[in-house]
């Protein structure tokens, strides 16, 4: 695999005033100035494509994907038409498009290229290439809106990209063309009259900006749905752009950010905000949501569509990972495949510091006792004492490959998705097996494990 | 000269399915028909106005969106080649359409005059919304007509349907006030389906009628009602109940057409002629006139 990355993030807004008409309100002509500053950014960067996630371009059947590699046409706003026509001609990375587009039904999501003359792309990404992209250097794909998708549909779609980013080692740009607060004046206005339409709108457009500028991505994310409430009237369902970019993004909340404008266009909040990937200060983030992989939502109203939409991957959770393998590493074949770039323990002094251990079985990844829900996420019926036997299993198999034994384990911090169902059984296993050597011992009740099992331990030992 | 008059309202939904299933020489893509319980009923509107006389046909779109104001398609002439955003697949139709710009002019002006904010769309390189484009077709294929293209202000996205309702009754009333003084014989058109969730999915063959059906049970529950206040006369009900409707059957009410048409028509309270009733992708449509030309005044 490439090193693929995310070079450089951006929010753009969407009117056509920044292109047309930036002479005649100042805030406008600022908002013109810091596009043309992140389009000096991009190109220093370095960048060899630019992703555009637009609000402005709403879709109802999954997810729509340019792939015209040279759509042409003239652009005219529905609403601000006595502003003129903006011409376009972009180039368009139709290869990425298809390649994101069948990664996209891998993960599950409905999704479709497009690739039709005089097909109308929409303001905003006209408006944000025109303006980051004036001499058509360098490539870019535009993804629409999906009206119905919600945050994890959303997540998934933009894993889908960074997995071909990598997979074809780009150096890209993700933008999403957007406004904060959306509340435009009902009436015409004029230019030098411009203003954020109310000071509730202003204060948390600001306090929005105050997050990014610190780097704060994932945070915006979480408060995506606030927000929504807060200061956007009802076009599209929630503030879901910031969902794309901060997945695209890792979920990052220790970004590099800069506010290089934030104006007022016609009573909406607009600004253009630089995200680096490089470190800040900040990180502490708040991360409270599923961290899905693969979209499994309601989207089978035919019956037959929902067949051929199966996602590609057949085993019930996440993709499985070869451990890693840093210093002291320990792993081994014997255990389970982890679901994240990590080992399957840790050795400093002569202590033994194991990650996770569920009841997958290595190899086949089958879980004894049965998965806890199907593919679609419906309950299944479950046998715990079978799991939590198979945990000890595992345990003990990573323990003897570090040179240890399960009669070393000192202390052990049990996960259970269920406990009013689950304490009696697990607590039945654990007497019988790790009960008799006496660890300490801690036991939580927690939401969700990332594969469909009802008990991890997170264990350490001496060698 | 003499007092102009609406000849007739319709509702006349436009989801691009129903042209594309036409296959007429101005779309590109090639269908195996489908949707004909909607297409006939559009049939049997167009042959039920066959001899009935008008001057021109003013649309309300809920496509062409705007969010300043009420719009008017300013222009003598429109054509160009119109893709549909979301359906690209199914309607990329080639349009050639006159405006009646005196009349557009007229509405605008009364409007107002009556305070509502308005605009006139002057743009030569403004390309018409698939919405006015599919009711166009559907209703005269033969473009002879000269339209008058209204835009769809989203009020209701920034204010209550109760808002968006007194707005819209507000330019029914000036463009029922304004068709009166222009001498004109004129049909009104709401481009809008009623109930509005659409599939996320599409079958492969589009058209493949044996996956078509209302998204749910609660949707056609509410379009039968609906549709039974049209049939029975009961207009005001319609309006009374267009909040809840509008927001319970995410109907595409929300745009404020089917408002404006019942507003332009003075909310009729005798019955409406429905003539066809259909699915598409999940949403509910009907086809319904309302023969103005029936209930004169003596
Ligand atoms: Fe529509």
């Amino acid at each position: 695999m490439s090193n693929g990355e995310i070079v450089e993030s951006f929010v753009v807004p969407v009117h056509p005033h920044t292109v047309l008409a930036p002479e005649q309100n100042e805030g406008w002509n600022r908002l013109r100035q810091a596009y043309d500053e992140a389009a000096k950014i991009i190109t220093d960067s370095g960048a060899d494509l630019l992703i555009i996630y637009s609000t402005t371009w709403p879709s109802i059947i999954g997810h729509q994907l340019i792939s015209d590699p040279n759509p042409e046409w003239v652009m005219v706003d529905h609403d601000f038409h006595e502003l003129g026509s903006i011409n376009y001609s972009f180039n368009i990375d139709a290869e990425f498009a298809e390649l994101w587009n069948a990664e996209n039904k891998a993960r599950g999501l409905q999704s479709r290229c497009v690739n039709y003359q005089g097909f109308p792309i929409d303001v905003g990404s006209v408006v944000a290439l025109t303006l980051l992209n004036p001499d058509n250097k360098i490539p870019a794909v535009i993804v629409s809106s999906n009206v119905y998708a919600d945050r994890s549909e959303t997540t998934v779609l933009a894993k889908a990209c960074r997995d071909i980013v990598k997979k074809t080692g780009r150096k890209a740009v993700a933008i999403t063309a957007m406004s904060l607060s959306n509340r435009m004046f009902t009436e015409h206005i004029d230019p030098k009259d411009d203003k954020i339409h109310s000071l509730k709108d202003d204060e948390w457009n600001r306090k929005i900006l105050e997050f990014l500028g610190e780097g704060r991505l994932e945070d915006v994310g979480q408060l995506s749905r606030t927000i929504q409430q807060q200061i956007r009237v009802q076009k599209v369902v929630n503030f879901k752009p910031m969902w794309w970019l901060s997945a695209m993004n890792e979920n990052r909340n220790n970004l590099t950010g800069n506010v290089l404008a934030y104006e007022a266009v016609h009573g909406a909040g607009c600004a253009v905000v630089n995200l680096n990937p490089t470190e800040s200060g900040f990180g502490d983030k708040e991360y409270d949501e599923d961290n899905v992989e693969v979209f499994s939502g309601e989207r089978g109203v035919l019956d037959s569509a929902t067949k051929t939409q199966e996602p590609a991957q057949t085993t019930n959770g996440p993709a499985l990972w070869e451990p890693t393998k840093a210093e002291g590493s320990v792993n081994t074949d014997s255990a389970p495949k982890p679901v994240g770039a990590y080992p399957h323990a840790r050795r400093v002094g002569d202590l033994l510091y194991l990650s996770g251990v569920g009841p997958r079985q290595p190899g086949t990844n089958e879980i004894p006792g049965g998965p806890i829900h199907d593919q679609q996420g419906n309950p299944l019926n479950y046998d715990i004492k079978a799991q939590t036997q198979a945990v000890v299993d595992n345990i003990s198999r990573i323990l003897e490959e570090a040179g240890s034994s399960i009669d070393k384990v000192l202390d052990v911090t049990s996960f259970l998705v269920d406990m009013d169902r689950d304490f009696q059984g697990y607590n039945e296993v654990w007497a019988e097996t790790l009960g008799k050597v006496g660890p300490t011992r801690t036991t939580l009740a927690i939401r969700a494990l990332p594969t469909p099992i009802a008990v991890e331990m997170k264990v350490i030992a001496s060698i | 000269m003499a007092q102009g008059e609406i000849v007739a309202g319709c509702l006349a939904p436009h989801p691009p399915h129903l042209v594309y299933a036409e296959n007429p020489e101005q779309n590109e893509p090639v269908a195996e028909g489908g949707w004909e319980q909607l297409r006939w009923g559009y049939e049997r509107l167009r042959e039920s106005l066959s001899e009935i006389e008008y001057d021109a046909i003013v649309i309300l779109s809920p496509h062409w969106q705007t969010y300043i104001g009420t719009h008017f398609l300013g222009l003598e002439n429109f054509q160009s080649l119109s893709v549909d955003p979301i359906f690209p697949n199914l309607f990329r139709y080639h349009y050639d359409m006159n405006v009646d710009v005196e009349l557009a002019q007229q509405i605008h002006d009364k409007a107002q005059d009556a305070g509502l904010a308005v605009k006139m769309m002057t743009n030569p390189d403004f390309r018409v919304d698939y919405g006015t484009i599919t009711t166009g077709h559907m209703f005269r294929p033969q473009w002879d007509k000269p339209l008058v293209v209204i835009s769809s202000n989203r009020s209701r996205a920034y204010y209550s349907v109760e808002v968006m309702q007194e707005m819209m009754m507000e330019l029914g009333r000036v463009t029922r006030e304004a068709i009166l003084e222009s001498g004109k014989k004129v049909v009104v058109l709401a481009s809008n389906s009623l109930s509005h969730r659409h599939f996320t999915t599409e079958s492969e063959i589009p058209e493949d009628m044996s996956k078509e059906h209302i998204t749910s049970h609660a949707m056609h529950l509410w379009d039968m009602r609906i549709i039974d206040y049209m049939k029975s006369g009961q207009c005001q009900r319609i309006i009374d109940e267009m909040p809840e409707f509008t927001e319970q059957a995410i109907a595409e009410t929300d745009g404020g057409a089917f408002t404006w048409l019942l507003s332009t028509l003075e909310v009729p309270n005798y019955p409406a002629i429905l003539h066809g009733y259909g699915t598409i992708i999940g949403t509910g449509n009907a086809i319904v006139e309302w023969p103005v030309y029936k209930h004169k005044e003596a």
